[in-house]
């Protein structure tokens, strides 16, 4: 049906990027698949997030190398708000909070925002509640977090849910998780794991980029890459996670440089 | 207003397309008196105005107090220094000479933001003050309105009317709230001021519907001198509207408004602002000075004055809507955004005077810079030794769009009972980048995202406009910071 889906949703080549003066992606190839769950695992500096805004367009990230298509376009010539809309989606390691701003409101925007782009009609306030609150009811969130300013004065925990919950109303095509598992506690660690297990889709690809193993035990990747010095220095399956768990990091990096 | 400027648009047209069948034409011309200012330009106002003689007295003891006042120069705004003597005093609606042809004369952007804000095109030409034949015309809007308030005993006039019909009232209430000596601009309007607005509500009456500006017959035209008057008599109720969302156009630079309230006993009034006078062009070329002297007195015990105000044109604002909290149990209200962007200076706030028992007051400001701008507030909360139990809650927010603009906060206070509790919360906020990259990584444009953040700032503000007041406020927000960011 769709000519992309036997290729790869996401193909980056030889990645370079630069934020102030510091060189930070070195030249780094990936390539996903629709249906895939990708893992990206690095010690702190390797890149991991960096590569993570780039994909989204944050202009703070100065590409001087190497190409990124999605579903067959040029992702870089796109503006983040254009990225967003044709199904691109990160959920940030530290979410913003934005005091005054209804949660439920902008979230609606967001959807509407990307049915306008697909060329569906907008839902109403009545769709978009019943829609958001059986997500909620899926990863077990407190529904009054949908009343409250955007993450303002959410826990830790309450604003990774919250990435899930947006993650799960905006049904992107492309879900960049960043180190969504960190500073979570175990109970809502399966929670947002369940939450990211019920997207996994034939046609939705995951890339997930974490520092430590332990989300991997829940939600088990199809591939699992090591960053290093801004490129990919090592790439696996799921055993590569393991292996990095009982070696360390200094491991690949010895092996990156051998 | 969308729905009443649609309105009143079909309005227009039927009075467009039918004969003018009330003939009503004056000469324009002849009534207008040369610059300058002198005791007998005032007599000449008065005389124009077949002012009664307390009127006249009461002009000139104004004019006589305000040769011995000096400018003020305390406010954190800059200006050319006015000349006084440039002025003319009875300017009454400009020929047809000094106006523009037509909207191709207009400044552009001010088009693009009536087209933003969907003013219908009739309602253009007459914002923009372009010579059009067809001058919007409200009479007959005004005349249904205005039988449904006769019914109640509401009487809703221009000023000049309420000199000639209700003498009584006028004298009675004029100048007691700001009284004539107050200050340099109230001083120089109590002189010379050309018309404005009168509202009483009897005893006990709720009046039927929010009294608005926009209906008044008249409304057009009424000067840079305006003047406001509104008496609820005891137990009753009144919610006047002033302004209008589109961008005002008008040749005189200088606008030094007074505007007084009375509650007496158990009366509630609640005065609510949409001020969008021109703010000139991007550098501040041609934007009106808006010195406006706005106070209510809650006179009577158990009375209430509310005022909530949207300030986003002018080239300068300079106004503090206060309330004299006299009788007991009395309760003040002020909520306030002021918008200030590219050259634009704010200097705004409002005053509590706690006098009586158990007075309660409110105050809740919202800031908003942009630009170049500079957007201070300056607010006074006074305890008085008599006001006992008087509380006093002020919260004051200032948020900040770019590097350029800035934000200052001048509370005073003076308490002067022990029993008082004042309270004062500020704080600062920018919208970050952050923010608009989480917003813009969801969907969201720039544009969009700093509405909405700018919308939830104000949203405490808000929602004491009443209700298709508050759309238009949202939207006129949005087109006053846009290009903001970026």
């Amino acid at each position: 049906m769709i000519r992309w889906m036997d290729k790869s949703m996401l193909e980056i080549k030889d990645l370079k990027a630069r934020i102030g003066g510091t060189e930070i992606l070195t030249g780094l190839s990936l390539s996903v698949k629709p249906g895939e769950v990708h893992a990206i695992m690095g010690p702190n500096g390797s890149g991991k997030s960096t590569l993570a805004l780039v994909i989204a367009g944050h202009e703070d990230y100065v590409v001087t190398g190497g190409s990124v298509r999605y579903m067959g376009q040029d992702l870089l010539e796109l503006d983040p708000e254009e990225r967003a809309r044709i199904g691109v989606f990160l959920g940030f390691q530290y979410p913003v909070e934005i005091a005054g701003v209804n949660n439920a409101y902008l979230l609606k925007a967001a959807l509407n925002a990307k049915r306008r782009t697909l060329g569906q009609p907008e839902v109403d306030a009545f769709e978009f509640l019943k829609l958001a609150r059986e997500k909620m009811t899926l990863l077990d969130m407190d529904q009054a977090l949908l009343n409250r300013g955007v993450n303002e004065g959410f826990s830790g925990g309450e604003k990774k849910r919250n990435e899930i919950l947006q993650m799960a109303v905006l049904e992107p095509r492309l879900a960049i998780l960043d180190e969504t598992d960190s500073g979570l506690d175990i109970d809502a660690l399966k929670a947002v794991a369940k939450g990211i297990n019920s997207l996994r889709d034939p046609e939705r690809a995951i890339v997930l980029v974490t520092h430590y193993q332990r989300l991997l035990d829940y939600v088990e990747p199809d591939f699992v890459h090591v960053l290093s010095g801004g490129r990919i220095v090592r790439s696996g399956d799921k055993s590569l996670a393991m292996q990095l768990e009982e070696k360390g990091y200094d491991w690949v990096r010895e092996a990156a440089n051998a | 207003m969308s729905t009443t400027t649609d309105d009143i648009a079909t309005d227009i047209e039927t009075l467009v397309n039918r004969r003018y069948k009330h003939g009503f034409i004056t000469d324009i011309a002849s009534d207008s008196l040369p610059p300058g200012l002198d005791e007998s330009v005032i007599r000449a106002i008065s005389q124009k105005k077949k002012e009664p003689e307390f009127m006249l007295e009461w002009r000139l003891k104004a004019y006589r107090h305000w040769l011995t006042m000096t400018e003020p120069e305390w406010a954190h705004v800059h200006y050319p220094k006015i000349n006084y003597q440039g002025i003319s005093y009875f300017s009454a609606p400009k020929s047809d000479e000094d106006r523009p042809k037509s909207l191709d004369e207009v400044d552009p952007k001010l088009l693009e933001t009536y087209d933003k804000l969907g003013i219908p095109l009739h309602e253009r030409a007459r914002l923009a003050g372009v010579a059009v034949d067809a001058v919007f015309d409200s009479v007959s809007v005004a005349t249904t309105f205005k039988e449904k308030l006769s019914e109640a005993g509401v009487i809703f006039c221009s000023f000049s009317d309420a000199v000639k019909n209700h003498p009584e009232l006028v004298r009675k209430y004029l100048g007691t709230v700001v009284p004539y000596r107050d200050n340099f601009f109230a001083t120089l309007n109590s002189a010379v001021f050309s018309d404005g607005s009168f509202v009483y509500v009897p005893k006990g009456v709720r009046c039927p519907m929010e009294l608005s500006t926009y209906f008044r017959i008249n409304a057009a035209n009424t000067g840079q001198f305006e003047r406001t008057l509104i008496i609820a008599d005891e137990g009753s109720h009144v919610s006047y509207l002033e302004g209008c969302t589109a961008p005002m156009r008008d040749e005189n630079q200088l606008h030094a408004a007074v505007v007084e309230l009375v509650a007496l006993e158990g009366a509630q009034i609640k005065y609510s602002t949409v001020q969008n006078w021109y703010p000139g062009d991007e550098n501040g070329k041609g934007g009106i000075y808006n010195f406006v002297t706005k106070r209510g007195d809650c006179r009577g015990d158990n009375s209430k004055i509310s005022w909530t105000q949207v300030e986003t044109g002018s080239a300068i604002t300079w106004k503090y809507p206060s309330c004299i909290l006299r009788g007991e149990n009395s309760v003040g209200e002020f909520y306030s955004v002021a918008v200030a962007n590219n050259m634009q200076q704010a200097d705004t706030g409002t005053k509590m005077i706690h006098i009586g028992r158990n007075t309660r007051s409110t105050i809740v400001s919202k800031g908003i810079s942009a630009g170049r701008a500079q957007n201070a507030y300056r607010g006074l909360v006074r305890v008085m030794p008599q006001a006992a139990n008087a509380r006093n809650h002020t919260q004051c927010d200032s948020l900040l769009i770019g590097k350029t603009c800035g934000a200052h906060t001048f509370p005073y206070m003076e308490v002067r009972n022990p029993t008082a509790r004042v309270e004062h919360e500020a704080t600062t906020s920018k919208i970050s980048a952050d923010q608009l990259f989480y917003c813009r990584q969801r969907g969201i444009s720039e544009e969009d995202a700093v509405n909405m953040i700018v919308n939830g700032f104000c949203k405490e503000v808000f929602r004491e406009l009443p209700m298709e007041f508050a759309v238009e406020a949202q939207n006129l927000l949005n087109v006053s910071l846009e290009g903001a960011v970026g």
